[in-house]
């Protein structure tokens, strides 16, 4: 579409432009605020530069829970993308069943993530979750608590049972959009299961599959809740990713510097990968092909 | 016309002899069973068990609970939603949550509205920037701002009030709202805007009367969202408020410090945060796929 | 290359449709001829596009049978068939190169890659696209799409059968005129048997060696372009093709005569004896209509005259029922004026159906 140049449109933004400057540009300038200062507490703050950056950086700290993060996004990645294709080209196009799997799927997306991480803590445990009675019926020695590979299973399984759906409804959209006529014609060419797949909807698929990656990339580099009413971040440091680590050294230590400047540092990670996704996304987004079919 | 042609073949079989002619036939094309639809249905089997496990908890006693593992309850009880309903200070979480998301869903959609319009029809100074920049808010860990955001809010003595919830929300739900819009508002033709000036429509009147409508279902989906993103945060909505506007949800971890666990009142209170959920999705159930790809299919 | 069968076919989407007697197709028996050039000719929903589909296996039938020569394929896959469909609006593999899709439905069916090149290389030069070949499909025009999407059809030259579902909808005109003749070039060149779905006349008549043209879900008559114009055996055949169409009027038969409104006609004796039905029309292709001084003919009141270049078409009313005739461009018309019908371009219609001509 053809916009027109008008500078006045400046009023119809000025509203979320106030709002968003009190909700987001003030407290981030506390944030910076206290990152180049340090106090001994009794609200005495004085200049402390660039120290707080240098020692955040350096900190074997910051970096396990960097690399905690990242190798949690990966694998939450490589189970959810897949299995919410699966799922979404396994589910009915059309018919009675199609609002109900899509209400069903949704619902672990509106329960409130203290609950989904309480669901899971009694679902997971030996003595009274279904879960972790079953597992260790099975003779497997299993407790979240105090094994590490345990928690991750457990705080992997519950973030797959959290969002999956994300990526099965993002995919279903893309895949509903496909005219029918594509089907016939990939059955005339005697193209393969894989070939529909390969050729036809993961292509039609892909906008919204980017979507659903990089909003799980982002989601999962923020997540905090969950894991911490399953494991606390436990046992040891071994489920303390970003968010936890960050609220443990602002409220838990109250060291306000260190935590200042590692919130600036965690937020401009972000929105580097914001600014590859928005790139991204507006590039897609002019290269839409036209398609004449009843999209 | 349709019974002339009706009369060319009087002897035409009946139609009865269709009916089990298309069972039988789509019995040998596609089988007795679609084991395609295993997928999905395990998946949702998935999905409920944990589900099922807390519901079921909560109508059980907390002897039973730590008793012997039962799949359904032996003495169902209602106790536990009892001391829900009738503690002002359990129920009032439900109050609280339910006023600072409707209270966040409304200013969230009535400034995001005339933004997207802005950003779906005008080109301005520095628009693709300040959309970039409404974006990363979305982005960013509520853990950044959960200190500040307490700072902030007692500076302006809103802690611990609604308001001061439903502003923090903002934060993300602005930004996404803005978003939601701006995708569905770029699928009305700029033709209709155009129309509606010629014959004599002021700006407001064509905005609530025409265009609003023409949007509903975008409105629908960005109220979905903001209602669903402020309804399962806690990090925020736990910082700022301390008794009055406290959520449910953080109330909840009252029972762990109490004497003992009280698993059954715990696991009552989670299936009750579950529902609103629940009746909001059905209501959008049509919109949903297209919502949550934002309006961009 | 095989004969195509369709044995009492029948088509209702769904039982509860056939239950409710709404059948898609009601009942179609006919053949079509190895390496002959059809054209399913009709209105939109008259059960063209869905007869295409049975015959490429994408839909089965309620009832009856398909045969390629004396195969049953009834409840085969499209691609067991072996059967080139092109659909309405262009079908394109985004992700490919133009090459690419053409290739695919080669590669799929395992040809050796030293055929698949030259077969391609021949086809994009036919539809033009050599230049392109390298480009992804994504980008081009809804045309040049529609182009690839006829290659991909015509590039399998083993076919059973290529069908077309109105394939040159999206095409500017003064292309379609020249995908016509190239399609029609290639049937010449390897006699595919053809079949070519439109609701368009012009295209059927000069795509066609025949047309079978469909009515409410069944074939009301199969025939070459000129049997059609001379001998509709049905009244909907006469509305429909030609422009404007037969003149079609209730009359009723009274010893070798035929009363329209009052106005009584004498039939040639091959008419005046047939049969009458529950309704009973005459059928007379304006072509066949000429006007008469007053007193000579049958009185009609002229409404309109329409000059379009080489003709007139004059409009006018005979008692309640609209009559057009078609005249050469310098013949004048009066202000009164009979008409007159060439006897022996009369048809008789009982129930719709031709029952008598002269």
């Amino acid at each position: 579409m053809e916009k027109t140049w008008n500078n006045k449109a400046w009023f119809f933004v000025l509203p979320v432009l106030l709002l968003v400057a009190f909700s987001a540009v003030i407290p981030l300038m506390t944030v910076v605020n206290y990152s180049v200062q340090d106090s001994f507490g009794n609200n005495q703050f004085f200049w402390y530069g660039a120290d707080w950056f240098r020692e955040v950086l350096t900190s074997e700290r910051f970096h396990d829970a960097l690399l905690r993060n990242l190798l949690f996004s990966a694998i939450i990645l490589a189970i959810e993308v897949p299995l919410g294709i699966l799922v979404a080209l396994a589910m009915p196009k059309k018919g009675i069943w199609v609002p109900v799997c899509l209400v069903l799927m949704a619902l672990p997306l509106l329960i409130p993530w203290n609950v989904v991480g309480t669901i899971w803590q009694v679902f997971a445990r030996t003595d009274i979750g279904l879960l972790g009675y079953t597992v260790d019926a099975l003779g497997i020695d299993y407790n979240y608590v105090r094994n590490v590979l345990d928690a991750w299973v457990t705080v992997v399984v519950m973030d797959v049972w959290h969002w999956t759906s994300l990526v099965v409804l993002l995919c279903y959209a893309g895949l509903v959009s496909i005219p029918d006529a594509y089907y016939q014609a990939a059955k005339i060419d005697g193209a393969s299961r894989w070939a529909v797949f390969r050729y036809i909807q993961l292509p039609k698929m892909g906008r919204v599959l980017l979507i659903a990656v990089l909003l799980r990339f982002m989601d999962s580099f923020m997540i905090y809740t969950e894991p911490f009413v399953v494991t606390g971040g436990g046992p040891g440091n071994s489920t303390t990713f970003l968010s936890i680590d960050l609220v443990k050294l602002a409220i838990g230590q109250f060291n306000i510097g260190e935590a200042a400047a590692m919130s600036l540092i965690y937020f401009l990670i972000i929105l580097l990968l914001s600014w590859i996704f928005y790139t991204v996304m507006t590039n897609a987004g002019n290269d839409k092909p036209m398609t004449g079919g009843a999209e | 016309m349709s019974d002339q042609a009706t009369t060319a073949h009087p002897s035409l079989p009946g139609a009865a002899h269709s009916e089990s002619a298309i069972a039988a036939r789509s019995r040998m094309k596609t089988g007795h069973f679609k084991w395609k639809a295993l997928i999905p249905a395990l998946y949702i089997v998935f999905l409920l068990l944990p589900i099922y496990w807390l519901v079921n908890m909560s109508f059980k006693t907390n002897q039973e609970i730590l008793g012997t593992l039962t799949l359904w309850p032996q003495n169902p009880t209602l106790r536990n939603y009892e001391v829900i309903f009738t503690d002002p200070s359990w129920y009032m979480g439900y109050v609280n949550s339910i006023i600072y998301v409707l209270m966040n869903m409304v200013i969230s959609v009535a400034v995001a509205l005339p933004a997207a319009y802005a950003f779906s029809r005008y080109r301005f100074l520095g628009d693709k920037h300040l959309f970039f920049w409404l974006l990363t808010n979305r982005m960013a860990p509520p853990a950044v701002f959960a200190l500040p955001f307490f700072q902030l809010y007692s500076a302006f003595g809103l802690i611990d009030t609604h308001i001061a919830v439903a502003l923090a929300h903002c934060l993300f739900n602005v930004p996404l709202a803005v978003w939601i819009l701006e995708g569905f508002m770029s699928g009305v033709p700029k033709e209709i805007d155009e129309t509606a000036y010629i014959d004599g429509y002021s700006f407001p009147k064509f905005f609530f009367k025409i265009f609003t409508p023409l949007i509903a279902s975008g409105i629908g989906v960005a109220a979905f969202f903001c209602f669903m993103f402020s309804w399962v945060e806690l990090l925020l909505a736990r910082t700022l408020t301390v008794t009055d506007a406290k959520p449910i949800s953080a109330i909840m971890t009252r029972t762990v410090s109490a004497s003992g666990m009280d698993w059954g009142v715990l696991a009552a209170a989670g299936a009750l945060t579950i529902i609103p959920g629940a009746i909001v999705i059905w209501f959008v159930r049509n919109y949903i796929a297209k919502g949550f790809a934002l309006g961009r299919v | 290359m095989a004969r195509i069968r369709l044995d009492h076919i029948r088509h209702a989407y769904s039982p509860e449709l056939a239950k409710a007697n709404n059948y898609a197709l009601r009942e179609v028996d006919t053949a079509f001829e190895d390496g002959g050039a059809y054209a399913l000719l009709g209105p939109s929903g008259c059960g063209k596009t869905t007869l295409l589909n049975i015959i490429s296996g994408l839909l089965t039938p309620s009832e009856g049978h398909v045969r390629f020569d004396d195969r049953d394929v009834t409840m085969l896959t499209p691609e067991a068939r072996n059967i080139a469909q092109v659909f309405q609006f262009p079908v394109i593999y985004d992700t490919m190169t133009v090459r690419e899709n053409l290739g695919f439905p080669l590669k799929n069916r395992k040809v050796p890659k030293a055929e698949i090149g030259p077969r391609v290389d021949d086809m994009l030069r036919r539809i033009g696209l050599a230049a392109k070949a390298d480009r992804k499909a994504r980008g081009l025009t809804a045309d040049e799409k529609q182009k690839i999407s006829l290659g991909r059809g015509l590039v399998r030259s083993d076919v059973n059968a290529i069908l077309f579902d109105e394939p040159l909808t999206v095409i500017d005109p003064h292309m379609k005129w020249q995908l016509r003749s190239e399609l029609k070039q290639l049937h010449r060149e390897f006699q595919m048997t053809m079949v070519y779905v439109t609701h368009d006349q012009t295209e059927a008549l000069t795509f066609a060696d025949k047309v079978v043209v469909m009515y409410a879900g069944e074939v009301v008559q199969i025939g070459t372009p000129e049997e059609l114009f001379e001998r509709p055996q049905h009244t909907f055949v006469g509305y429909f093709i030609g422009s404007p169409g037969m003149n079609v009027l209730p009359c009723k038969l009274d010893g070798g005569e035929a009363t329209i409104s009052g106005e009584r006609i004498k039939l040639p004796a091959a008419i005046g004896r047939a049969k009458s039905g529950k309704t009973t029309e005459l059928g007379i292709r304006p072509e066949f209509v000429s006007l008469v001084p007053r007193g000579q003919g049958i009185p009609v009141k002229v409404e309109k005259v329409e000059d379009i270049g080489s003709e007139k078409i004059v409009r006018a009313r005979l008692g309640e029922h609209r009559v057009s005739a078609i005249l050469h461009e310098d013949q004048s018309v009066p202000a009164d004026a009979d008409i007159a019908f060439a006897e022996e371009r009369l048809n008789l219609y009982a129930d719709s159906w031709l029952v008598a001509r002269a």
